[in-house]
């Protein structure tokens, strides 16, 4: 990449829960991507449209994504190698993802990511390996959030600790990486995007349709998951994420939430808990799961005409 | 044809990429030595694996890309280096199992796409099993929401395709004992358990483990994953346990266990052996056939739809959500003239006749075996080959079948087992079966108090030990009046 901005001039532009089912990505047809659709899961991909507008009119220079599919069992690891060229197969839902991905990574910002995290008492490691896959969750949320791939990536990810310890335990942990993320990106000069690449309610059904984007056979898993859902679609719109992270643990136990994977406690720990309205361009169900893609843009570095 | 012999190992790559590193994993990578051996010897056609290293959601999917080929890193353990790969898989078999899958209820598929990331688990059993990929292989994933039921059923539908394709197979269960790894990366000469009870779990698993009672340990499981911090609940044992032969007839080794940062690992060799121990109890439903992993209270066919369970939040900003109401049982509600009932859950007929009549307040069972619906097998083991040869079988499992048949009928019928009235029973050899029938018979029905007549015959028309006759109470009948005639009577 080009040489680095000015250290201690960096700051988050705006950070967006952006949801990593494969589906939006088949129905989307990439050419990356070797199974083809016919549609699909519009209200989710309309709405990563409408925040994919909104990004644009921000001068980013990096992306940030926190993904439950890499999932680590020995503390929080970042990508630490400058380009990736391969193919990603879904190891769940082959049949929708084969995406033969190239990206760069912003390894000076991982590094960077890695000493913080290390400086406030996480076991954090960089990973070296150049024949290492990049998982299928990094790759939906930046292929849906930034489909150019213009911009290197930084990859965090999702340590296991909410299984080994608890919920509690886990969400201290994600904050402190999130609060590790931005002073890195601060020291750095980055102009972040983060992506918290999780669901929200998150039972699957265990069949699926013979034809995957049958919309016919798409809803909620069950009722209780959409309340829950939309509660905290609620609080994100009003600003409390502080509330919200008081509920996160009830949250990730009564509706099987994916926040048990730690992005979104990572990225609302990163933006140091908005207290301003959350912009929600969409909610929607993928083979049962409750997906919503939310942005949020720190009002002091909003682009003018972005923020509604 | 059959698994001839079973297998427990560990999911972790250390033995493959450092086994020098600590005497533990050096311990782990000479047992796998030992088991390649031993799969040498045998000369097998096949090895089927289960991995909990493969997570899914949907159903179970079966790897059956013929040479599967890539350059594997682990998510976890980059580190330790990278893992190149050509295994050699047998889709043939892998069509099979997932059709005897589907024909057992579940929702089976296999996967044949360039560039699968075949998980850790498998590549390292595979590497150091049959390091030339000499020996065709068949793997399946670990479906996170499937509990017992469903993995003991995916374990049947191997063994159904094993026999039928004849395969002489070695089955391997690709698992940690217990999971708790360190937090962070550990020296490898200060490897050490995580968890003092998870190891102390472990060790008793393993003396079981070394006694050859697989199927005990299967059904351990649960007491495990409440107790310790089990590999995905030790599915993996479950569908061994099913595969390989749900018993505990086995000749047990434990060729070593040692942690791998903090993860409880384990060799295990189980050599079906009819001088072992035998079953000595069954705590578990033996369950055949899969009828879905949320309908605990569906009524089948005959019946309703039960909505899956609730769970809203509490908060003052939300509804309340309404109580999921099940939908009222359909059964036959004709209180007078004849009504016949076929029962979706019981066992085919074996002749022209209906599983049961109500007459009246009453309600008449056609003679009831403990073949299993859907695939006709018989729990507790035939009592004759197909030459007439005799067989060693269980008569309290076959037992318990039969009442459980029973029960079905009479719920398909609106009725239920406690309002059985009277019952006659048949029994192929008296003097063999009589104490065991009747220990099962005591458990199950005898708090319910019917009339009971027993009687030996020669033979029965499938090769089944036992047969139920019942008479019971319709559901809608007023059981006071029925018992009180018949006390009056």
């Amino acid at each position: 990449m080009a040489a680095s901005p000015p250290a201690g001039s960096g700051r988050i532009l705006a950070g967006a829960l952006a949801p990593h089912p494969p589906h939006l990505v088949y129905a989307e047809n990439p050419p990356q991507n070797e199974p083809r659709a016919e549609c699909g899961w519009e209200n989710l991909r309309w709405g990563y449209e409408r925040l994919r507008r909104n990004l644009d009119k921000l001068d980013i220079d990096v992306i940030i994504v926190h993904s439950p599919h890499w999932k680590t069992q020995q503390g929080h690891h970042v990508l630490g190698v400058p380009a990736f060229k391969s193919l990603s197969v879904d190891p769940i839902f082959p049949n929708l993802f084969r995406f033969h991905y190239d990206m760069k990574c912003d390894v000076e910002l991982a590094e960077a990511i890695a000493q913080e995290g290390a400086g406030a008492g996480l076991a954090m490691q960089v990973m070296r390996n150049p024949d290492f896959r990049v998982d299928y969750g990094t790759i939906t949320s930046c292929q849906l959030a930034r489909p150019a791939w213009d911009l290197p990536i930084v990859a965090i990810s999702s340590s296991r600790v909410y299984f080994d310890y608890n919920n509690d335990v886990g969400d201290r942990q994600m904050v402190a990486l999130g609060r590790a993320t931005r002073r890195a990106v601060e020291r750095t000069g980055r102009r972040a995007l983060l992506l918290a690449s999780n669901s929200l309610s998150h039972r699957h059904f265990t069949v699926e349709p013979e034809i995957p984007e049958d919309m016919s056979q798409e809803r909620i898993y069950h009722h209780g998951q959409y309340l829950w859902d939309m509660h905290v679609i609620d609080l994100m719109k009003q600003g409390r994420t502080r509330q919200l992270m008081a509920e996160m643990p009830d949250f990730i136990e009564h509706a099987t939430s994916e926040c048990k994977d730690g992005s979104l406690s990572w990225l609302l720990g990163a933006l140091e808990f908005p207290d301003y309205p959350a912009e929600v361009h969409a909610y929607g169900t993928v083979i049962g799961t409750g997906n919503a893609v939310v942005e949020w843009q720190p009002p002091e570095h909003a682009v003018k005409g972005a923020v509604q | 044809m059959s698994v001839e012999l079973a297998l427990v190992v560990p999911r972790m790559p250390h033995p493959l990429l450092c086994p020098d590193a600590s005497p533990g994993y050096r311990a782990l990578a000479d047992a796998y030595a030992e088991a390649r051996a031993r799969i040498a010897a045998l000369k097998p056609d096949l090895l089927v694996l289960y991995s909990s290293a493969w997570p899914c959601v949907v159903g179970h999917q079966i790897q059956a890309d013929p040479f599967p080929e890539w350059v594997h890193v682990d998510q976890d353990f980059h580190a330790l280096g990278s893992i190149p790969y050509k295994l050699r898989m047998d889709p043939t078999y892998s069509e099979a199992w997932a059709a005897a899958g589907r024909a057992r209820g579940l929702h089976t598929r296999t996967v044949a796409y360039r560039g699968f990331p075949i998980d850790t688990g498998t590549v390292t059993a595979l590497k150091l099993l049959d390091p030339g990929s000499e020996i065709p292989a068949s793997v399946v994933s670990c479906n996170m929401y499937a509990d017992r039921a469903e993995t003991v059923v995916l374990g049947k539908a191997a063994a159904d395709a094993i026999s039928a394709q004849g395969k002489r197979a070695v089955a391997v269960a690709v698992t940690n004992i217990s999971h708790r790894l360190h937090p962070a990366p550990v020296p490898p000469l200060e490897d050490r358990f995580a968890s003092l009870k998870d190891d102390e779990w472990t060790r008793k698993l393993l003396e079981i483990f070394g006694e050859g009672r697989l199927e005990d340990v299967s059904q351990l499981a649960r007491t495990f994953t409440h107790e310790a911090h089990a590999d995905s609940k030790l599915k993996a044992i479950w569908w061994l346990a099913a595969c390989s032969g749900p018993h505990n007839r086995y000749q047990g080794e434990v060729l070593a266990y040692a942690p791998v940062q903090g993860a409880g690992c384990a060799v295990v060799a189980l050599t079906p052996d009819s001088s072992g121990a035998a079953n000595l109890e069954f705590d578990e439903d033996d369950v055949d056939v899969f009828h879905g992993d949320r309908n605990v209270l569906d009524p089948g066919p005959e019946g309703g739809h039960v909505e899956p369970p609730r769970q809203a939040p509490t908060h003052s900003s939300v509804a309340a959500a309404p109580a999921a109401k099940p939908a009222p049982v359909q059964a036959p509600r004709v209180r007078t003239g004849r009504v016949d009932v076929a029962a979706h859950k019981a066992p085919k007929p074996v002749g022209a006749y209906p599983h049961a009549r109500r007459v009246g307040d009453l309600l008449f069972l056609s003679g009831v075996g403990p073949r299993q619906a859907g695939t006709d097998a018989i729990p507790g083991g035939p009592v004759r080959d197909s030459d007439g040869h005799t067989l060693d079988y269980d008569i309290e499992a076959q037992t318990r079948a039969v009442i459980d048949n029973v029960r079905r009928i009479l719920e398909a019928s609106g009725s239920s087992l406690d309002r059985v009235l009277d019952v006659t029973t048949f029994l192929v050899d008296m003097d063999r079966d009589f104490k065991g029938y009747n220990k099962v018979y005591a458990e199950l029905l005898g708090g319910i108090g019917p009339t009971r007549t027993t009687l030996a015959i020669r033979a029965l028309p499938t090769p089944i030990g036992i047969e139920l006759k019942v008479v019971a109470a319709a559901g809608d009948a007023d059981m006071a009046a029925l018992t009180g005639a018949a006390r009056a009577g």
